[in-house]
């Protein structure tokens, strides 16, 4: 059971994994947090569920899915954050306003595609083999790789690109990064789109594992990832991916050996434990408020 | 608004809407809008807790259900085992919702922001967690049913108008304690806690005394509203006091106002009717919330009354609360912090 509960987490951990680096993300370069950002993921996994149904083979579903995602990633920063930015609001207007549109983007996506649960069309082959005692399915190793593959891709964009450069040098200092020649706004708005594109992956991953997608989907797992993102170290990627397969597995095992109903308070547990014993998280760096 | 009035006729006037809102029920059979009215009243109180937390100190919470269904379910579970009269259900109801805050209170010593933010997400859905799998307290999914109507002091509360007279009452209350609050010194250290925390502490106001304190009134004033909500819906269910129940009372305080009294009232009412008179609209309702929230935050981020008091809509406000451009009108300087030329020179 222990290796079964294992493989589960990994799994699922992956997805939160994909959400936790968008968190990241954002935070590195804005000290924000996008409370948006899991209804993005919610938009990603309805929109490819959609498209399934409606008969399109899965590269056209995926891309859509990806497309509409970063297309709203893209908007959130370009007709609400930046005319905030221009004015110079205050660090709780920026918070106020994503929760705002995240509630906004959930209910326009409960309006357009209905209350009702929608299923995912099965387009992988479920063939399982044992390990041990333990079954996995190809699905489940696929998930797996692909999270690997596109956070090297990532970690190679953020250390090793230009714009990787300048995503950096935003996080360390906004002004001085503007001063060295750097557009901030493009580099800002490039790292929602990045984000909600990586998300949107995510929500295709969750949504063929459980074989459909539903509204509460990105509530319980913006919880999840959030605390992924602060037990990593908020703001280091693979800080995000360590967290974000640590989360999936402790989850899965709670679920297995104690409790089903409460699992989804393992989330918010660990986020509590870190925030008081741990704050910088596991990679990050502790920070000192200056006056 | 009405500036060129005198504050003896604003005071007259006030005098008179408040006497109109005080005796609705008297001149208004419509029982659907005396519900309404009530709902309004309700929501004024739930909007006015949060804004001691979000508004005056600053700090963002979306667990403020959370404490509202603390209250409403320990009064229902109170008064149904047990058959207690509304009253000592309520203080009991305010005392459990009082030392949840104290409990979230603990761990928001240590945060601000966003962390803040998402640690109070978070003990909203355990605590509706909570109620939906504890069966045997709570009767989880199903919900409590027939809750019994209110007994105030030997009077028993049963028609539309009695609830709604109730509801004022406890707006009362609330009023009574975030005025106050606001008008001392204890307010100001709030406050200063909101302008800059650092700086706060340098000045010597103790951070942690304050948010504990201030998550502690708000959450026993929203668990005393949640247990007229009980005793007024006479069924409540987890689904009342999850997410979406917290974002409808932040929106209620930033269409408002941060930090305002009047504003709040002003943003529960407005959200409370608007959702009533969009009948057919009413599945936009969350869909509206949600645009309110971020268009007040990108275009008018002050809310519709900002930090305007009941004092200043009267025009007697003491001498000593001046505004800023008030002030610099009184010093006979020019409305600008700086003066650009001596800057340069």
């Amino acid at each position: 059971m222990f290796l079964q509960q294992l493989i589960n987490g990994l799994t699922i951990g992956s997805s939160y994994a994909l959400v936790a680096v968008g968190y990241s993300m954002v935070f590195g370069v804005l000290e924000l947090t996008n409370f948006a950002h899991s209804s993005v993921f919610m938009l990603g996994g309805y929109v490819a569920a959609v498209a399934l149904r409606g008969g399109l083979p899965l590269w056209l579903a995926v891309l859509l899915s990806i497309g509409t995602c970063a297309l709203f990633g893209m908007l959130t920063d370009r007709c609400a954050l930046m005319p905030m930015r221009k004015r110079g609001a205050s660090r709780v207007s920026y918070l106020i306003a994503t929760i705002g549109i995240s509630t906004f983007l959930q209910n326009l996506i409960m309006l357009v595609f209905g209350s009702e649960a929608i299923p995912f069309k099965e387009v992988f082959p479920r063939t399982k083999f044992s390990i041990g005692n333990a079954t996995m399915s190809y699905l489940q190793v696929f998930t797996i790789l692909l999270t690997l593959v596109l956070m090297a891709a990532t970690s190679l964009l953020v250390y090793k690109t230009k714009i990787g450069a300048s995503m950096r040098a935003i996080a360390q200092n906004q002004t001085a990064a503007k001063l060295m020649g750097v557009n901030t706004d493009l580099v800002i708005t490039f790292t929602f789109l990045l984000g909600s594109a990586l998300a949107a992956v995510a929500g295709i991953m969750f949504g063929m594992y459980y074989y459909s997608v539903d509204l509460q989907m990105g509530f319980t797992v913006g919880m999840k990832t959030f605390a992924s993102a602060v037990l990593g170290g908020i703001g280091s990627l693979p800080g995000a991916v360590v967290g974000g397969f640590t989360i999936g597995v402790l989850e899965s095992m709670f679920a297995g050996y104690v409790s089903s109903g409460f699992k989804d308070a393992v989330g918010f547990i660990v986020l509590i434990v870190v925030l008081l014993i741990r704050p910088a998280g596991l990679f990050g760096q502790k920070k000192i408020s200056k006056v | 608004m009405k500036k060129g009035l005198s504050p003896k006729v604003r005071i007259i006037i006030f005098a008179v809407l408040l006497l109109a809102i005080v005796i609705l029920p008297v001149y208004i059979k419509n029982q659907y809008i005396v519900r309404i009215a009530t709902l309004c009243v309700m929501y004024s109180a739930l909007a006015l807790s949060l804004n001691l937390i979000t508004g005056f100190m600053g700090q963002v919470s979306l667990g403020h259900a959370a404490f509202m269904g603390i209250g409403a379910y320990t009064s229902a579970i109170l008064s149904d085992r047990f058959g207690w009269s509304f009253v000592p259900t309520m203080l009991c109801a305010v005392l459990v919702a009082a030392i949840f805050g104290i409990l979230l209170g603990i761990p928001a010593l240590k945060l601000s922001g966003s962390y803040l933010a998402i640690v109070t997400l978070g003990f909203c859905e355990v605590v509706r967690l909570t109620e939906l799998n504890w069966m045997s307290l709570t009767r989880g999914p199903m919900g409590m049913t027939g809750i019994k109507k209110p007994l105030v002091f030997g009077i028993q509360i049963k028609s539309n108008g009695g609830y709604y007279w109730l509801a004022l009452i406890l707006l009362a209350i609330v009023l009574f304690f975030v005025m106050n609050i606001s008008n001392s010194h204890v307010g100001r250290a709030i406050m200063s806690v909101r302008e800059d925390e650092v700086a706060a502490s340098a000045m010597g106001v103790n951070i942690r005394y304050y948010k504990v304190m201030t998550f502690t009134i708000s959450a026993a004033l929203a668990g005393m509203m949640g247990a007229f909500y009980a005793h007024y819906m006479r069924f409540i269910d987890p689904s009342a006091f999850n997410f979406e129940q917290s974002t409808s009372i932040l929106s209620m305080v930033i269409l408002g106002g941060l930090g305002g009294v009047p504003g709040s009232i002003l943003g529960a009412v407005i959200l409370s009717v608007l959702p009533e008179l969009l009948r057919d609209l009413s599945s936009l309702r969350m869909l509206i919330y949600g645009l309110v929230i971020a268009v007040m935050m990108i275009f008018r981020p002050q809310g519709i009354m900002g930090r305007t008091t009941f004092a200043q809509i009267l025009g007697i406000q003491k001498k000593h609360a001046l505004n800023p451009e008030e002030a610099t009108q009184l010093l006979g300087g020019e409305a600008t912090p700086f003066d650009k030329e001596e800057v340069e020179a």
